[in-house]
C-alpha cells in the first residue's frame, strides 16, 4: 500500500492532507473533530494581537449553486480570530500536545512593523506548533487595515516581512499568497528572497456573490450593505492550478516548496495539485460543505490511485507534469485532432451539433439521410474540444490524434510526425529560421 | 366503513373516504422538486420532446424558464402553443409523447418528467396571473363560429380573438369544456380546474360561447355559414358505440361517458350510485376512468374486460397501471356475448373467450360469465354526422380535413375528436384548433387581398 506520509518543510503528517486556515480551524473542539477524523494536519485560523476583531452578526457565507443546490464556488467575509489571542494559543499548545503526530501549523497576522512580527512569533513558538503561515492572503476586511492581501499585494512587504519572520523564529515560514494580483510569480519571488521555506496559495479571489434583485441590494448584506468577500471552492480550482503551475516553472522559484490550496474537493484534484508540484494540500471549503468525514475518501482515493501508479510516496509523483505546462508557442502546430462520437453511446440532445454549428466550426451533422445523427465531419473539425466539453455522456465523444502519415482533411497536409511551433511557423513575423540539420 | 351490500346503491363509504378518493389523483411537484427535475433537462437541440408534442410547445425552454425561477416566461411557452396546457399537463399520455422520446431514456429509462414540469409551470402562473400574457390584435370586425366549446373550439376560437377577430362558440351543453368538463376522471382535474381555466382563457376577450346551443338542434351549418365568416367543427364524438350483443332494458346497463360524466357534474359523490360488482367493457382511458372511478365509489369489484392482450389497450401503460394499483382487475381475450339480466336489472355479464387467428380475432367457444350489478360499455365513441349534414364529407364515420383542418365546404373547418386521422388526444384537439383559427385567418386575410386587387 501506499505511502501517504507528508513531510513538508520538515514538518511530518500521516497524510498529506491539511486543513487550511479558515472557520474549520478556528478552535480546538474542530481541530481534535478534524484529527479524529483523520486530518493530517490543520493550519490554525489565523490570529493576530488583541484586542480581538470583532465579525458581522449576519451572513459571513454565500455559494455559487448548481440547479440542485451543489455548491460550486464559496465565498466568505469572516475576518480572522475573533477570539483573545492567549486563548488561541492555549488550545494551539494542548492539542499539539494531544496530537503529536499532526501538524499544527499557526496563521498569523500582524501590522506590518517588524516589532509586532516578533512578538507574536515569540508567544506562537511557546505553543510547540510546527511552523507558521504568514497571512498575505485574506482580501477583505482586514486588507483594508493594510494587512493580508494588502501586504500580499506589494513583493517588497512580502520581502521584508518573511525576512523578520525567518529572523525572529526558528519554525519553518509558510508565506500564503493572494491571487488577487496579476502575475503570481512576483510574489512567489518575493517570499523566497525573504528566506521564506514554502508558499503556499491560493488564499481566496475579491468576490461579489450577486444581487438581491427584489431589494436592490448586493447579496448577502448587513443590514443591506454588503462588502466584498473572498471566492474558493471548486469553481477556482482551475485558478489555483495556474497559479501553482507558474510557480513551479519558474526559473527563480522552481523548487520552492508549496502547499496547495484552492477548491480542493476530491482526491483527484489534490493528486493534479502535487502532480503540478505542491509537496502538501489544504482544504477547507469541501470540509464546510460536507464535514470532515471527507478526510477518508481523499485519503482512501489518493491511496488506491497511487497502488493503482505504482508510486510508493507522494514525492514520487509530486511535480511530475510540472514540465508539460508550456508557454503558447511551444505548442506543436503539426499536430492534429479530431472529435470521434461514439455512436452507441450518443444519446441524440445534439448539444455538440449546435454548439459547434453556432459557436465554432460548423463540424457536427444534425441530419445523415434525413435521420437525426451526429457525426463529425473531419474536413471541418479543428479539433477544438467544444463537443467534448458539452456532451452530457461520459466518454461519449473523445479527440483522436491523427497518425503520421494520414492526412487531415480540413487542410488537405499530410501529418508528418515532425515537431513544429509558432516560432518557426511561416505566419509568424517574427520567426526563427528552424535550425538547419 | 363501507357498504358491500349487492346491488346497486349509493353511499357505500364514509365522507372523508369520498374526499381521499376523488382529491388529486397525482400530487403536483413542489417547488424544490421542480428545481432538481429541471435541472435534469439537457437542454437538446432540434429536441426530440419538441416533435413528440402535438402541439409543439418548446419543451426544453419552458424548462430552462422553471430552472431560471421565471414561471411566467415557462408558462408563456407553453400556453402560447397549447392554450390548455395547464389540463394538457394533468392529462396527456406524456409516456406516449414527449416523455417517450426523452434523451434521458437511453441511459436511465427515466426520462425528464415534463408532464409534472409543465403542470409546475402552468399551476404557478394560474396561482399569480398577473398582467395578461396574450393580447389581442387589433379588432378586424370579422366573427367566426365554433361549435363545441371542447378542447379544440377553444383553442379555435382564442388563437382567432388573439388575431383581432370575435368568435361565437356554441355548446350543447350547459358548460364549457368538452371532454375537460365532461369527460375526465374527477380526480385528474380537482378544484374545478377544468373552469377556472376555460375562464382564463375566455380572458383575452372577443369570444362569446352560447351553452346549451345543439348544432341541428338549436344552430345549423348552413345558417353559420351564412352569418360567419369561417365555421369550426370541434363537437366531439357525441355517439357511444353498442356492444353488438342484445342490449336489454335494464338498470345497471350503462355507457361509460355518461357516468363519467355524472360524476364530474356531482357535487356529492355519497349520492352517486355504484353497483356491489362491476364490469366495464373497453380498453381505452375511458374504461380505466370509469373502472377506477367505480372503485373509487366503493365497489367491491371492479373488472375491465378487453377483447384483446393488453399492448392492443389503447389506454396507455401508466393508465393501465393506474388501474391495477386502484384495485381494478384487468380481464383480457374475452368479447362481451350477452347481458345477464333479471327481473329488469343487470346480473352479469357473460363473455366468449378469444384469441387471434390468422391475424383476426376469433372466439374460442369457450364462455364465461363475470357477475355484475353494473355495466358500463366504454367500447368507444362515434361521430354523427346528421347534425352537420351531407355537405361535410367523412373518411372512415369522421370528418375529413386537410393539414390545416379545412373540410370539404370551403368556409369550414373542424378538429378534434370528430376529424378523422388522429389519436382522440386532447393535445391534439388543442393543435387542431390552433392550425384551423391560422388557415382561417390566412384565408380571410387572402380573401380580401383578392378583393383588393380584383
Amino acid at each position: 500500500m501506499a505511502d501517504l506520509t507528508s513531510t513538508f518543510v520538515g514538518i511530518k503528517s500521516p497524510n498529506p492532507f491539511w486543513l487550511a486556515s479558515a472557520p474549520p480551524t478556528d478552535k480546538a473542539y474542530n481541530v481534535e473533530r478534524a484529527f479524529e477524523a483523520g486530518w493530517g494536519g490543520a493550519v490554525w485560523k489565523t490570529v493576530g494581537e488583541d484586542p480581538p476583531i470583532v465579525n458581522v452578526n449576519g451572513p459571513r457565507y454565500s455559494a455559487l449553486l448548481s440547479q440542485d443546490r451543489r455548491v460550486i464556488g464559496f465565498n466568505n467575509i469572516e475576518l480572522i480570530s475573533d477570539r483573545p489571542l492567549k486563548v488561541n494559543l492555549d488550545e494551539m499548545k494542548r492539542v499539539k500536545r494531544d496530537w503529536p503526530d499532526r501538524a499544527v501549523v499557526a496563521s498569523l497576522m500582524v501590522p506590518c512593523t517588524e516589532k509586532d512580527w516578533r512578538e507574536i512569533l515569540k508567544k506562537v513558538e511557546d505553543t510547540g506548533c510546527d511552523g507558521v503561515e504568514l497571512n498575505f492572503g485574506c482580501p477583505h476586511g482586514m486588507s483594508e487595515r493594510g494587512m493580508g492581501a494588502a501586504v500580499g499585494q506589494v513583493p517588497e512587504y512580502i520581502e521584508m516581512v518573511a525576512a523578520w519572520c525567518k529572523q525572529h523564529t526558528k519554525l519553518p515560514v509558510i508565506v500564503k499568497l493572494t491571487p488577487n494580483i496579476t502575475d503570481v510569480r512576483f510574489p512567489a519571488r518575493a517570499a523566497k528572497k525573504g528566506g521564506a521555506d514554502a508558499v503556499s496559495l491560493i488564499n481566496t479571489i475579491n468576490s461579489i456573490m450577486g444581487v438581491d434583485l427584489e431589494r436592490m441590494t448586493m447579496h448577502p448584506s448587513t443590514d443591506g450593505r454588503g462588502s466584498h468577500g473572498g471566492y474558493c471552492g471548486y469553481a477556482v480550482k482551475p485558478i489555483a492550478l495556474n497559479m501553482v503551475g507558474e510557480i513551479a516553472r519558474d526559473k527563480e522559484t522552481r523548487g520552492i516548496p508549496i502547499s496547495g490550496i484552492g477548491g480542493i474537493t476530491t482526491w483527484r484534484d489534490a493528486a493534479e495539485f502535487i502532480a503540478l508540484g505542491a509537496g502538501n494540500v489544504q482544504v477547507c471549503t469541501a470540509a464546510m460543505v460536507y464535514g470532515f468525514k471527507i478526510i477518508k475518501d481523499l485519503t482512501d482515493g489518493l491511496s488506491n490511485f497511487m497502488d493503482e501508479q505504482g508510486y510508493r510516496s507522494v514525492a514520487e509523483f509530486q511535480g511530475k507534469a510540472v514540465d508539460t505546462i508550456a508557454d503558447w508557442q511551444a505548442l506543436n502546430l503539426n499536430h492534429v485532432e479530431k472529435a470521434v462520437i461514439n455512436q452507441d453511446l450518443c444519446i441524440q440532445c445534439g448539444r455538440c451539433h449546435v454548439v459547434c454549428e453556432d459557436t465554432s466550426h460548423q463540424a457536427i451533422t444534425a441530419t445523415v439521410n434525413g435521420k437525426r445523427h451526429f457525426e463529425v465531419k473531419d474536413e471541418e473539425c479543428v479539433g477544438c474540444n467544444l463537443c467534448v466539453s458539452v456532451c452530457p455522456v461520459t466518454d461519449c465523444i473523445t479527440l483522436r490524434a491523427l497518425k503520421p502519415g494520414e492526412v487531415d482533411t480540413r487542410t488537405g497536409v499530410k501529418i508528418s510526425g515532425k515537431y513544429a511551433n509558432w516560432t518557426t511557423h511561416p505566419n509568424n513575423p517574427m520567426r526563427k529560421e528552424p535550425e538547419s540539420a | 366503513m363501507s357498504d358491500t351490500s349487492d346491488g346497486i346503491r349509493a353511499g357505500r363509504l364514509a365522507p372523508e373516504e369520498y374526499a381521499r378518493n376523488f382529491s388529486d389523483s397525482h400530487a403536483p411537484l413542489q417547488r424544490v422538486q421542480a428545481l432538481i427535475e429541471a435541472d435534469r433537462c439537457y437542454y437538446c437541440y432540434d429536441a426530440p420532446c419538441i416533435n413528440a408534442c402535438p402541439t409543439g410547445i418548446d419543451i426544453p425552454t419552458f424548462i430552462q424558464r422553471i430552472a431560471q425561477d421565471n414561471i411566467r416566461g415557462a408558462a408563456r411557452a407553453i400556453l402560447e402553443e397549447n392554450i390548455l396546457g395547464g389540463m394538457c399537463a394533468r392529462v396527456c399520455p406524456t409516456e406516449v409523447l414527449c416523455e417517450q422520446a426523452c434523451v434521458r431514456n437511453t441511459n436511465e429509462d427515466k426520462p425528464v418528467e415534463i408532464g409534472l414540469l409543465q403542470r409546475f409551470a402552468t399551476d404557478g402562473y394560474f396561482a399569480k396571473p398577473g398582467a395578461p400574457l396574450f393580447s389581442r390584435a387589433a379588432k378586424t370586425g370579422r366573427r367566426f363560429a365554433a361549435v363545441g366549446a371542447g378542447p379544440a373550439g377553444l383553442s379555435f376560437a382564442h388563437r382567432l380573438a388573439m388575431l383581432g377577430h370575435d368568435v361565437v362558440v356554441f355548446d350543447a351543453n350547459p358548460k364549457a369544456g368538452g371532454l375537460n368538463e365532461y369527460g375526465l376522471a374527477t380526480y385528474k382535474t380537482v378544484e374545478g380546474f377544468a373552469q377556472k381555466e376555460i375562464d382564463w382563457l375566455l380572458s383575452i376577450g372577443g369570444i362569446e360561447v352560447r351553452c346549451n346551443q345543439a348544432l341541428g338542434r338549436d344552430v345549423v351549418l348552413s345558417d353559420l355559414v351564412r352569418d360567419y365568416d369561417g365555421v369550426f367543427l370541434g363537437m366531439g364524438l357525441a355517439g357511444v358505440n353498442a356492444l353488438g350483443v342484445t342490449e336489454p332494458q335494464a338498470a345497471g346497463l350503462r355507457d361509460a361517458v355518461r357516468f363519467i360524466a355524472e360524476l364530474r357534474q356531482a357535487s356529492d359523490f355519497s349520492k352517486v350510485p355504484i353497483g356491489r360488482k362491476v364490469v366495464v367493457i373497453g380498453g381505452g382511458m375511458t374504461a380505466v376512468d370509469a373502472a377506477v372511478q367505480s372503485k373509487k365509489l366503493g365497489a367491491e369489484d371492479v373488472t375491465i374486460v378487453y377483447r384483446r392482450g393488453e399492448e392492443a389497450m389503447s389506454a396507455s401503460g401508466y393508465e393501465q397501471d393506474w388501474a391495477k394499483r386502484s384495485g381494478v382487475t384487468i380481464k383480457h381475450w374475452a368479447a362481451p356475448k350477452e347481458v345477464v339480466a333479471e327481473g329488469g336489472q343487470v346480473r352479469g355479464m357473460r363473455f366468449a373467450t378469444t384469441r387471434v387467428d390468422n391475424g383476426k380475432l376469433v372466439e374460442t367457444g369457450e364462455t364465461f360469465v363475470v357477475p355484475a350489478d353494473m355495466v358500463f360499455k366504454a367500447i368507444g365513441q362515434s361521430y354523427e354526422p346528421a347534425p352537420a349534414g351531407a355537405s361535410i364529407k367523412l373518411n372512415g364515420g369522421r370528418i375529413v380535413t386537410d393539414a390545416e383542418g379545412r373540410t370539404s365546404h370551403a368556409k369550414v373547418w373542424a378538429g378534434g375528436d370528430c376529424t378523422y386521422g388522429g389519436r382522440d388526444l386532447t393535445v391534439e384537439a388543442v393543435e387542431h384548433g390552433k392550425r384551423a383559427a391560422i388557415s382561417a385567418d390566412k384565408a380571410l386575410r387572402q380573401a380580401a387581398r383578392e378583393t383588393r386587387n380584383g
